[in-house]
């Protein structure tokens, strides 16, 4: 059986935003990246898939990006997969989440993988579109925020997140692509003989020239925090000045000190 | 201009989402006509064409069913925006039909400004303004940003069905957990977020609550780490508040929170970055390492 699990590099959220040059998203320096948090489920996952299935299996791990994402790359095969795709593109935060999807599509179309997994959204772009419009171009079928997944004879069945903590049970017949949604497992943290081991491990480095044939279908026009609401006050200093504004702030806007 | 308005039922239930979609399309200025799979036993209260699939034999979840009635409708109507509500229904659904035809879609819309469509992004901290370069596209809304409105009358009802092979079918709902706190009755909440850092540090904000009287809260990785159990989360997948102090201790405010929170009577928020979206509901937010200032806000009380 072949799996692809599809991730992202993202920044620390924690970090502080700046636009960059063009005005239409972030400015790049002095950011701490990572793998985007869902994508960690994904891989998660597509790892616990391949060690149930054992020998016979592969699974590929595949990220759109400049150099740095070699690193998340590297972790994802620490944590287990196989072999990497690296799609080298120093551009790719320029484009829209149909190019992106458009890029995995071409890559995945020929290459006859049974399961697709991605993460259910990226939390910089946060548009939720890229692992959908993939099971679309590939014909797929497809399931997005799942919290819960099992396989068994060409079959996946999936639990979906609802709203209000409700799950919708789905059956899946592969090829199939899914979403990944934080509870959906324990990411593992790679050891350091696995990490030793990943560094023998392929990467395959393709340009985006090879695959993307796409024009964008939307264009971010501007990039900027949001309009500050203002009203609320901010408290800054020592914790023990901290602590006794807080408390006269209680006690004259609620009821609840006294 | 003119919208298709993609409308959700679950359960058997038109959910009260569905009228956020009109406040949207009058907002836009747009004319709109509607689509929900659903039942006539529970028809939107609105005067406009509806394109009504019976959900007993279309499924209320049928991704490749729905999809095919949608594409069916919007040959029809020809609209210009295909609207849905960012949803477990809308995001699902959503970019096949952007894929099929082809057109842009903007996810998860807070706003309309100078033609543009303003999304959220950095988690919660920065805005996007988005620009579809297609003549048609599709827009998922975010749920709360757009006024729901109840324009009255009695819809002029299309039956529509369509037949597809699909390889997803739905296996039915399982409930949510049971509740062993009731948060929505709690008047003061003290909501541990991911800022604590580890499992023995929801003791230092559960004594925050019980000095306050109140009961404690949780935001979502805190809950999927198990450090607290389910029934103290409070958000879009988990509960709905609005107690009289709301206290978010390490939470950054990712909208899914905000959700479920923001209609708290007061709201003061704990964190050690003071850029976190968190401060944009905070009627007072404390720029602090929690661990340092809860205890010391506790032992004071
Ligand atoms: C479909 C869907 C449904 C969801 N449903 C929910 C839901 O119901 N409820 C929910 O909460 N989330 C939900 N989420 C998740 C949501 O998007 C966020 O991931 C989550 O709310 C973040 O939780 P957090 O604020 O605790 O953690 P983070 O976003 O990691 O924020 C931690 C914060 O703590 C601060 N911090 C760190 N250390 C300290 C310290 N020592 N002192 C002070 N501050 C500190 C940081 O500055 C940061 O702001 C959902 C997501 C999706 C996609």
């Amino acid at each position: 059986m072949k799996i692809l699990v599809c991730i992202k590099q993202v920044p620390d959220m924690e970090s502080r935003f700046k636009p960059g040059a063009g005005g239409t998203w972030y400015d790049e320096s002095d950011l701490a990246w990572r793998m985007n948090e869902y994508d960690e489920f994904a891989v998660e996952q597509a790892v616990q898939l391949r060690e149930q299935l054992g020998e016979g299996s592969e699974l590929t791990v595949l990220s759109i990006g400049p150099d740095r994402v070699g690193e998340a790359i590297k972790k994802a095969l620490a944590m287990g997969c196989d072999r990497g795709v690296h799609i080298q593109d120093n551009a790719a935060a320029m484009k829209d989440p149909w190019q992106i999807a458009a890029i995995i599509a071409a890559y995945a179309k020929d290459k006859g993988y049974d399961l697709i997994f991605t993460g259910m959204q990226s939390q910089d772009r946060g548009s939720a579109l890229v692992g959908v419009t993939v099971a679309e171009e590939l014909g797929y079928a497809c399931a997005t925020t799942l919290v819960g997944f099992a396989y068994a004879d060409g079959s996946v069945t999936g639990k979906r997140e609802l709203e209000g903590g409700i799950k919708g049970v789905v059956k899946l017949a592969t090829p199939a692509l899914v979403t990944c949604q934080l509870g959906l497992n324990v990411p593992r943290y790679p050891t350091l003989p696995n990490i030793m081991k990943a560094k023998k491990k392929d990467i395959q480095a393709i340009p985006v020239a090879e695959l993307l044939k796409e024009e964008p279908l939307a264009a971010t026009v501007s990039f900027h925090p949001p309009a500050k609401k203002g009203g609320g006050i901010v408290l800054e200093g020592e914790v023990g000045a901290l602590v006794d504004q807080l408390m006269g702030i209680l006690k004259e806007k609620t009821a609840v000190l006294r | 201009m003119k919208t298709l308005l993609i409308g959700e039922y679950r359960e058997g239930k038109l959910l009260d989402s569905t009228y956020e979609l009109l406040g949207f399309a009058q907002q836009l200025e747009a004319q709109s006509a509607m689509l929900v799979v659903g039942s006539e036993s529970q028809l939107p209260a609105y005067g406009g064409t509806l394109y009504l699939a019976d959900a007993a034999s279309c499924g209320e979840y049928n991704p490749d069913l729905h999809k095919q009635l949608i594409l069916d409708a919007i040959e029809k109507e020809n609209p210009d925006y295909v609207v849905f509500i960012h949803s477990s229904y809308g995001w699902d659904l959503a970019p096949r039909v952007a894929a099929r035809l082809k057109v842009a879609q903007v996810s998860e819309v807070i706003g309309l400004t100078d033609g543009g469509f303003e999304v959220g992004c950095c988690n919660a901290k920065m805005r996007r303004t988005v620009k579809p370069a297609t003549g048609k596209a599709v827009i998922t809304i975010q749920a709360g940003a757009f006024a729901a409105i109840q324009p009255g009358g009695t819809p002029s009802v299309q039956k529509i069905t369509a037949s597809v092979t699909s390889n997803v079918s739905f296996a039915g709902y399982e409930p949510a957990e049971a509740k062993d706190v009731d948060l929505t009755r709690a008047e003061v909440i003290v909501t541990a977020g991911r800022g604590i850092g580890k499992k023995e540090n929801v003791e230092v904000i559960a004594a925050l609550a019980k000095a306050l009287g109140g009961e404690l809260g949780a935001s979502r990785p805190v809950v999927d780490a198990g450090w607290v159990e389910h029934s103290h989360q409070v958000g879009t997948t988990g509960q709905t508040v609005s107690p009289k102090l709301y206290i978010a201790c390490g939470v950054s405010g990712a909208i899914q929170h905000l959700a479920g929170m923001k209609k708290s009577d007061f709201i003061v928020a704990i964190n050690k970055d003071k850029d976190a979206p968190i401060g944009e509901v905070a009627d007072v937010l404390v720029v602090a390492d929690i661990l340092q200032f809860v205890p010391a806000l506790t032992a004071k009380l």
